[in-house]
């Protein structure tokens, strides 16, 4: 098959550190080529190359036979490259169709008509239900990615790069993903799939290439990948991601336990004892909350939770999840129905009132709400405590105890900072979330809400969060995880429950058929 | 290399002045001449010095407020409405005042009195803010033309002494205002405006109520999250800095003009603005830029008649030393991040 692109030699060096070391890649078209790689590995500085947001230091890229220099994003998108990022770039202040012809000519008029018929055309490929006049501000996340991925196919790309697409996507999602993928392919588009599980890259992959600290450490080309079983593609890979001997990498792993639990989906934590002759810790009864524009409000949701229990939330993004969050965390006003903790009615009071009982949330918009970024990370592990003792005596702010308190903090959860004092919006997201989860679940909560716990993380923070909501587990801690991930919950939830339109749709034990269930709800058919 | 502590603040006053005299040079004037003069009139004289430091009370009180407000993302630029409707009120409060009760309890309830008008005058941008979300930058401004022509009404219409030709309100007796410091020139408003200043600074850094305001300032979705009640949070950042505003407007009546004469207004409080984002919100950092702007005016004006730069140009100064803070920190940043630290 022909070559859309290909890579020769590239190399870009950041101070310190060589991000791409002359990798050499070829895409063809109708093949997805799936690139694995631990973080750091330089697969986010490719796609930022071939998007025309970084230009390396050496090598070129090869397009349609040419060697060129991608100059900028408007040239790669001018080259037929599509570019999906992790994180969505989106304005928010406009509505899904203006996000879309926002690339067009200065000087032509917004064809509205057209553009109208591309969404449809595209919205069908896709199996989206975006209305395409809802304003950004008002979608999840998963929506935005949506119309993220829209934006990057608006132009009949050639080559469509997709930076961890899934993360986001509920498995239906995933699955509509796949097929969209598939479609793409038989086009004759090359696509490039970056994703850290396994199972994904086996399901969609054509080809599969290792990156390993900035150099092509291997692959396996579409004959090997048909021609091999699972299991001897999976140790191929390992030794690839890991530089292992052959021999080695099944076993052991040397010391990637946990990045290859996820690599594999593999089940560490079995679920915590609960003990439900006891009375719940958590009682929420038919509760509401009042919609807002373009959200999804609460509509009677009720559920109990016990001492050591993990209930899993799932759903498509945008059914309810937030509002269920903010509500128990007391940051968004109940209307109608009532919250009980421990026997206590706490339906009235804000964060501080709940946070006093040992309610704590973790949200899941670590940056935007979670933390201040222009204050040191010493303020943030207090920043729900302003005014408390023993940092704080008559107002008076106790800055040594403060810092001695945040040190601890910092050594007993591995924060990787210069200082206490560093802003917080300097540290990595992996070590925002373990401020975070340093900060919720200490050693006075009882009931903690984490919203997408895991979501933007490497693989190795991502173990360490779910690690961290096994052991509040054990401790007594009964915890609400929301997540899209459904691997995720399945693997620590001891029940799920899966919110559909503002309700909660059902909620079924974790055991063998629960995958089913859960898929069945999440669609809305159990719902009434 | 970067620049550090002091030298990131007299580097760009060096620029400043350099480029300030090239200036000088280009309008036929000698810059060696007019800064010697400058300095020499406002600080190395015995007269003048004492002239500087009394014009930086106002000054001080004000960046005291702004600190306030900035700090907390609230863009208080009302001040010269804060300060005036204050200024009017207790020039009318205190020859009221002064025959019935004792100097002390006169000049403290007038300074009350401007503190209570300034906040009274902030509360309804504060409410829009809190309650509505409305930029407070509109509201604030619009409120600020209201209250200088609301205190010109007054003095005209109002409060006029009938004993005098030119509208103004009745006179406070030289020996009946704001005690002088040591037997100078310079009245005991200086030492509250340091006081003020200083403990905002330690009300920022070092107390519960000061870190909710700069949670509130750098983050106001993190102030929603961590519980916070941020409509009170807000209404308290605008009352605080409005009343300090207020209270400049009453110290500068009280310790130096004893009256208001109508269509006065220094408009102090737009020219604060720059030295506090000089100083970078810090309270310390305020009273060094203050001292240097204050000596500026007071040199400036005698330069504009001896030596003929007219008195606008010490504004020209102070643009020209906020371009290049600004500058210096750009090329300081870029630095850093292209050695990687």
């Amino acid at each position: 098959m022909s070559i859309v692109a290909a890579l020769s030699g590239i190399t870009k060096r950041y101070p310190g550190v060589v991000a791409l070391d002359a990798v050499s890649l070829e895409f063809h078209a109708g093949e997805v080529h799936v690139l694995l790689g631990e973080n750091g590995a330089g697969k986010s500085t490719l796609v930022s190359v071939l998007a025309g947001m970084q230009q390396p230091d050496e090598g070129t890229v090869i397009i349609g036979g040419n060697p060129l220099r991608i100059a900028s994003p408007r040239h790669s998108i001018q080259l037929g490259i599509g570019t999906v990022f992790q994180r969505p770039s989106l304005v928010l202040s406009l509505t899904v169709i203006e996000n879309l012809m926002l690339g067009g000519s200065w000087l032509r008029r917004l064809a509205r008509a057209a553009a109208l018929r591309r969404f449809r055309e595209l919205a069908t490929l896709l199996g989206t239900h975006l209305d395409p006049d809802a304003p950004l501000a008002g979608l999840s996340l998963g929506e935005q990615q949506q119309v993220e991925i829209m934006r990057a196919l608006w132009r009949d790309a050639k080559l469509l790069l997709l930076d961890e697409p899934t993360s986001m996507l509920t498995p239906q999602g995933v699955a509509d993903l796949g097929r969209m993928m598939r479609n793409l392919r038989d086009r004759g588009v090359a696509l490039i799939l970056i994703t850290h599980k396994l199972g994904e890259a086996y399901e969609f992959g054509d080809r599969i290439s290792v990156l390993r600290l900035g150099k092509v450490a291997g692959g396996i080309d579409p004959e090997a990948l048909v021609a091999m079983e699972e299991s001897g593609r999976t140790a191929t890979i390992i030794r690839l991601m890991f530089g292992l001997e052959a021999g080695e990498a099944a076993t052991t792993a040397g010391g990637h336990a946990a990045e290859l639990a996820i690599l594999l989906g593999r089940k560490i934590h079995g679920p915590a004892v609960v003990d439900r002759s006891q009375p719940p810790v958590l009682r929420v009864r038919e509760a509401s909350t009042r919609a807002e524009f373009a959200e999804t409000p609460l509509r009677k949701v009720s559920f109990e939770l016990w001492s050591s229990e993990v209930l899993g939330i799932a759903g498509v993004d945008g059914n309810g999840q937030k509002h269920l969050a903010e509500m128990i965390a007391g940051q968004r006003a109940v209307h109608g129905g009532a919250l009980e903790l421990g026997g206590i009615d706490i339906t009235q009071g804000g964060v501080p009132e709940r946070r006093g009982r040992g309610v704590r949330y973790v949200t899941d918009d670590r940056l935007g709400e979670g933390t201040v970024g222009a204050l040191p990370v010493a303020t943030n592990l207090v920043l729900k405590e302003v005014g408390a003792p023993p940092w704080w005596h008559h107002g008076i702010t106790d800055w040594a105890a403060i810092h001695a308190h945040a040190r601890v903090l910092i050594e007993r959860n591995d924060i990787r900072t210069p200082s206490a004092l560093t802003p917080a919006g300097k540290l990595s997201g992996g070590n925002v979330q373990k401020v975070l989860l340093a900060r919720e679940l200490d050693a006075e909560a009882r009931v903690a809400i984490l919203n997408k716990p895991t979501h933007g993380l490497d693989l190795h923070n991502q173990r360490l969060a779910l690690d961290r909501i096994g052991t509040a587990a054990a401790r007594g801690v009964a915890l609400l995880v929301i997540s899209t991930d459904l691997d995720e919950l399945i693997e620590i939830s001891d029940r799920i429950g899966v919110m559909f339109g503002g309700r909660l749709a059902g909620i079924v034990d974790n055991d063998a058929g629960a995958i089913d269930r859960v898929r069945r709800l999440m669609t809305g058919a159990g719902a009434t | 290399m970067s620049l550090r502590g002091p030298l990131r603040v007299f580097v760009p006053v060096v620029l400043a002045l350099t480029v300030g005299g090239l200036i000088l040079l280009v309008l036929g004037k000698d810059p060696i001449g007019y800064y010697s003069y400058v300095m020499e009139r406002s600080l190395l004289r015995w007269g003048g010095a004492q002239e500087t430091l009394t014009r930086m009370a106002p000054l001080l009180l004000i960046a005291a407020g702004l600190i306030v407000a900035f700090r907390s993302g609230i863009w208080n630029l009302g001040g010269d409405g804060q300060f005036l409707l204050a200024a009017v009120a207790s020039a009318a409060l205190a020859p009221a005042l002064i025959g019935g009760v004792p100097r002390g309890v006169t000049l403290v309830l007038c300074m009350l009195a401007g503190s209570l008008v300034g906040l009274v005058w902030s509360l309804l941008p504060a409410v829009l803010k809190s309650r509505y979300g409305i930029n407070e930058i509109i509201t604030t401004l619009m409120m600020s033309f209201l209250g200088t022509s609301f205190a010109n009404v007054l003095i005209k219409l109002v409060l006029r002494d009938p004993g005098t030709t030119v509208p103004q309100t009745r006179s406070l007796a030289v020996d009946d205002r704001l005690p002088r410091l040591f037997g100078t020139t310079i009245h005991s408003g200086l030492l509250l405006a340091m006081l003020a200043v200083v403990g905002v600074h330690l009300m920022m850094t070092r107390t519960a109520f000061g870190l909710r305001l700069q949670v509130l300032g750098a983050n106001r979705a993190a102030a929603v999250h961590a519980g916070y009640r941020v409509e009170r949070l807000t209404i308290a950042a605008f009352a605080l800095s409005a009343a300090l505003i207020g209270l400049a407007g009453a110290v500068e009546v009280l310790g130096v003009w004893g009256s208001v004469r109508a269509d006065w207004n220094p408009a102090l409080g737009l020219l604060v603005v720059p030295l506090v984002f000089l100083a970078r919100f810090n309270g310390y950092a305020v009273i060094g830029f203050t001292l240097f702007f204050s000596a500026l005016m007071v040199g400036g004006e005698s330069a504009a008649r001896r030596v003929g730069v007219p008195q606008h140009f010490v504004l020209v100064l102070v643009a020209l030393l906020l371009l290049f803070l600004g500058l210096v920190e750009y090329l300081d940043q870029g630095r850093r991040k292209a050695a990687g630290t």
